[in-house]
């Protein structure tokens, strides 16, 4: 019986269907899960950045009017410089003109080369600028203030194009940031175009700082300004402000990604990058797009908390509608595989109940039309089947028991039939006679008899009927009764033999037969005549002498033809001769190798125990013939007759 | 050096300074000539009895560029010797050359070739102290002009700092390049916009700048005047003849002290910076910390000897020879000053 598996490692069928079902939903969950967070993270990124850049470039497009407005004049005057020159008074009003028509100018100044304006005076720069509602006008060019290397002056100088200066904190105008539009102009000297000065006009960026720090629209978001050298213009952390570049930060963050942004927006490109947490204080994306005119550029600073914040809540509910389901999930499967292992674990119950013999459970279940109801149906016919096989063994058993009783029983009245006291006749010392049949274990059909037919006269037999069982025992009873009904004083042995199987022939319709040999010994002379009807001739053992089979008339077996002929022979016994007649039970006897016990085994053993009494012969015999035979079963009843003759009183034994 | 006003881009046409930059410092030497023969006379009388407290101007703003006199001072090296210092704020409206020739401070820190062009003129001013050995003063162009050697400079604007147009100039005739000099700002942003082809830097000061602007190093050709030759050991440290005759032990003590301060300056770079970065606040100067911190790291690639770590701060004589040879062959000087008269070597065993 297979031993149950241990009962730490063993896991239910239910334990088996819940892992692998809710492993492959956490996998599919996961996978939708992420990909839903994917997808929404991008969608929401795109949507950002569109929106940050629909927002920035109308920022831009506001801030460019301004500038390109304020770009209008200067160049204008620039142009009028470059056709002719101005007298000082003409030039002061244009400079006047050129402020009162643009408001969102704080000064303007033009700015002549050494001695270009006026050949006495070095520097010429007239300048005037807003002070309350009025003009001030001042001369950059002084003793000790030359303006010639100022950046304003020189790098549209070397560069022979408008620029727009850096932005500085102006302290003359109460510290507001500034930027400088600077036109050169040339004039013609002695026949080729000459640099002659420069037009400029201060622009106050409070404005534009205005609109950049509205331009966020998240609250945890910025939005910053960054020159044409990357130095913040406007931040959050007025720090920053013309202190710090975005290079100097990255550098100081060890951020090469930073300053590769930094690069792409001084270059005036457009982006959309991820930045690390120092920049915005945490994890956060940035839209920059540049200002064409100025060649600086704008940086929105979205954080990324707000931006998937609305994801995370999103991802919230997912996770709980997610987690409830797999819950559900858990319990339905639970549920379902109890349903299926329940009826299951019954019926193993069950099964190890009919196992141990109990064969009238009810199997349940057997109702279901599913698996296990199938199942459970097998299992019921099974049981059924198995009862009745029970019901028809034991029923086969007690009629094997009964038969063989009866067998038994058979046995012990054929047994009885024969003559089993010995001596039989004690008051005779003329011979002596022992006859045995062990029977095989059916039923046989061997037969030996012996009686006296008067005072001098013995008769003996022996015989083996065909087959086995109940009808050989029947025949077999039949043949002996006749012999002995058959048998008298007057009657030669084959008389009786022909008699015999007459009467046998007669009914004969189970067409058996029987083997005999038959003699009527004068133990008062030792004379024996005898006959025999198909039997194994006898052993004629004579003191000093080898065993001699005895010579048989021909004799065909009692029961086959009615007719058949029977002689009758005559043998003279001296003293102290014995007869032993035998059946095949002796000679057939097999052994483990199949092997036949044969006569030569049997004359050999005669031959040493020829002169013993018979029944010790016939003993030894049986002894030999088992030792032969060993553990093999006997197949075939063995039976021996020995008869030795004393003759008279004189040679009593 | 100077210019951290880098992102000072003001016009200052209402505040017509004369000066921004110390480089402009060389106009002053003409009039000081005659401010120098005033203060050699007054010296001797405003010094009475023998002085244990000290005065040192660096010769600009504060900056990492004078790190190691800020440590000696904060780690208490000069007290230690039983000097007393204070650092005053140097920058534009205090050139050093100046002041100490007027004998308002004790100690300052200038330029080797500024130093011998005040000494020819007559301030008797003294080396005790030679700390930069290494010339940081570079010609930077970026790859894309197809600058590869100073030949390739031959006709290009290249932007000059007329004060120190010395060490260009000796580099041009070194390789016999003809250049056009523009005169160079106080922003590097002519050659930012293009404006000119090479300009003149500072490896600790504009050289980093230009990277701070989103200029990769990688960008850049700079060329090195010290590996072209053309080594002008820079900034020092200067008292006035008279001083370091009354007070050489102490003189040589404030040498020593400040040499220990760089030391400890380029041992413990973030406390020194923690220091420098007090001292800019305090005179809210526009620079930021990383721009600093490069500087610090470039002065002692300056100051220490090649794989060396303490500071040598010896004038050498083949250098003082090259410097001030230099400068009498453009006729800065009429002669030059003797060696053995101009050092003072306070770099004996400490």
């Amino acid at each position: 019986m297979p031993t149950a598996p241990d009962p730490v490692k063993r896991r239910g069928l239910a334990f088996k269907l819940s892992l692998m079902i809710l492993t492959g939903t956490a996998f599919i969950f996961t996978v939708a899960f992420g990909y839903n967070y994917i997808y929404s993270r991008n969608q929401i990124l795109r949507d950002v950045e569109n929106n940050a850049q629909n927002l920035t470039l109308a920022a831009v497009g506001r801030i460019e009017t301004v500038l390109q407005g304020a770009q209008k004049d200067p160049a204008s005057l620039a142009h009028t410089l470059s056709g002719r020159k101005l007298d000082q008074e003409t030039l002061l009003q244009r400079i006047d003109a050129l402020l009162d028509n643009n408001p969102e100018i704080f000064g303007s100044a033009v700015a002549f080369e050494p001695y270009a304006f006026d050949p006495r005076t070095r520097a010429f720069a007239p300048y005037a600028f807003r002070e309350g509602q009025s003009l001030k006008r001042i001369s950059l060019g002084g003793n000790d203030y030359s303006y010639f290397f100022r950046d304003w002056y020189q790098v549209p100088k070397e560069l022979e194009r408008a620029v727009w200066s850096e932005p500085y904190f102006d302290e003359g105008a109460g510290n507001i940031m500034m930027s400088t539009y600077s036109v050169p102009f040339s004039q013609e000297r002695g026949g080729t175009r000459v640099f002659t000065g420069i037009v400029t006009a201060d622009i106050s960026l409070d404005w534009l700082v205005d609109i950049v720090s509205r331009l966020s629209p998240y609250q945890s978001g910025f939005a910053f300004l960054i020159s044409q050298s990357g130095v913040f213009v406007t931040h959050p952390d007025r720090e920053w402000i013309m202190h710090e570049s975005i290079f100097s930060v990255a550098e100081a963050a060890n951020d090469p990604d930073l300053r590769g942004a930094g690069r792409a927006m001084i270059l005036g490109e457009k982006g959309f990058v991820a930045l690390r947490d120092h920049f915005a204080g945490q994890k956060a994306w940035m839209y920059y797009a540049p200002l064409p005119s100025v060649g600086w550029s704008i940086g929105v600073v979205f954080p990324e908390a707000a931006l998937f914040a609305g994801l995370k809540d999103l991802n919230r509910v997912v996770l709980i509608i997610g987690t409830t389901g797999f819950a559900i999930l858990f319990l339905i499967i639970v549920l379902i595989s109890g349903t299926i292992t329940r009826p299951l674990r019954t019926l193993a119950a069950e099964a190890m109940e009919i196992a141990r013999g109990n064969l009238d459970i009810e199997v349940s279940d057997v109702t279901s039309r599913d698996e296990v109801g199938d199942l459970s149906r097998s299992f019921d016919n099974m049981k059924a089947a198995l009862k009745e096989y029970i019901a028809n063994l034991a029923e086969t058993t007690a009629a094997k028991e009964r038969y063989e009783s009866e067998l038994k029983i058979a046995r012990t009245i054929q047994m009885s039939f024969l003559p089993k006291n010995f001596p039989p006749f004690p008051e005779y010392v003329e011979f002596d006679i022992y006859a045995t049949l062990d029977p095989a274990k059916e039923v046989g059909g061997d037969l030996y008899d012996f009686f006296l037919l008067d005072d001098d006269h013995l008769f003996f037999s022996i015989g083996d009927v065909s087959g086995k069982g109940v009808p050989a025992a029947l025949f077999m009873a039949a043949a002996k009764t006749l012999m002995k009904g058959t048998a008298g004083r007057e009657m030669a042995p084959s008389e009786i033999l022909s008699k015999v199987n007459h009467e046998l022939c007669l009914e004969n319709d189970s067409m058996m037969f029987v083997t005999v040999f038959c003699g009527i010994l004068n133990f008062r002379t030792g004379e024996v005549r005898y006959s025999n009807a198909g039997h194994n001739p006898p052993l004629v053992l004579r003191p000093e002498r080898p065993p001699e089979w005895l010579p048989l008339p021909e004799g065909f077996l009692l029961g086959a033809m009615e007719d058949s002929p029977y002689e009758t022979r005559q043998i003279l016994l001296a003293p102290g001769d014995t007869l032993l007649l035998y059946t095949d039970g002796v000679t057939e006897a097999m052994n483990g190798d199949k092997l036949f016990y044969e006569e030569r085994r049997l004359v050999r053993v005669t031959e040493d125990h020829g002169q013993a009494p018979p029944e010790e012969l016939i003993q030894e015999v049986l002894r030999s013939v088992r030792a032969f035979a060993g553990s093999e079963p006997q197949s075939d009843d063995i039976t021996m007759l020995a008869l030795a003759f004393r003759g008279r009183a004189e040679n009593p034994s | 050096m100077h210019f951290f006003i880098v992102f000072y881009r003001g016009l200052c046409k209402k505040t017509p300074i004369y000066l921004h930059s110390p480089r402009r410092f060389g106009l002053f030497v003409r009039t000081l000539f005659t401010l120098c023969i005033l203060a050699g006379l007054a010296i001797p009388q405003a010094r009475g009895a023998e002085p244990r407290s000290f005065t040192f101007l660096p010769h600009w703003l504060p900056q990492a560029q004078f790190a190691g006199y800020y440590m000696a001072h904060e780690k208490g090296f000069y007290k230690k010797r039983d000097i007393d210092v204070s650092i005053l704020r140097g920058g534009p409206g205090h050139p050093p050359s100046e002041t100490i020739a007027r004998g308002r401070v004790d100690f300052a820190s200038t330029f080797l070739s500024s130093a011998i062009e005040l000494r020819s003129r007559g301030v008797r001013l003294v080396n005790i102290g030679q700390v930069v050995q290494r010339s940081g003063f570079i010609l930077v162009t970026k790859k894309t002009s197809g600058i590869k050697s100073p030949a390739d400079l031959n006709g290009k604007k290249v932007g000059i700092w007329p004060e120190f147009r010395l060490q260009p100039q000796a580099f041009f005739r070194k390789y016999g390049v003809d250049v056009k000099p523009v005169h160079q700002g106080a922003t590097m942003d002519l050659f930012l916009r293009g404006g000119v082809v090479a300009a003149s830097a500072m490896w600790y000061n504009e050289y980093h700048t230009l990277l701070n602007s989103g200029l990769n190093e990688d960008e850049l050709t700079p060329f090195f005047f010290d590996r072209h030759g053309l080594n002008f050991p820079e900034d020092g440290i200067y008292c006035l003849e008279e001083t370091y005759r009354r007070n050489a032990k102490l003189c040589c003590g404030f040498v020593r002290a400040s040499f220990e301060g760089w030391e400890y300056a380029f041992a413990h770079p973030e406390e020194a910076l923690d220091v420098v970065m007090r001292y800019i606040r305090a005179a809210n100067v526009g620079t930021n910390r990383v721009h600093q911190k490069w500087m610090l790291a470039r002065m002692k690639d300056l100051i220490f000897p090649p794989g060396g770590d303490t500071v040598t701060g010896r004038l050498k004589r083949e250098d003082y020879l090259r410097v001030a040879g230099e400068m009498e062959r453009h006729g800065l000087i009429k002669e030059i000053p003797p060696y053995g008269e101009m050092y003072a070597d306070c770099t004996g065993p400490r």
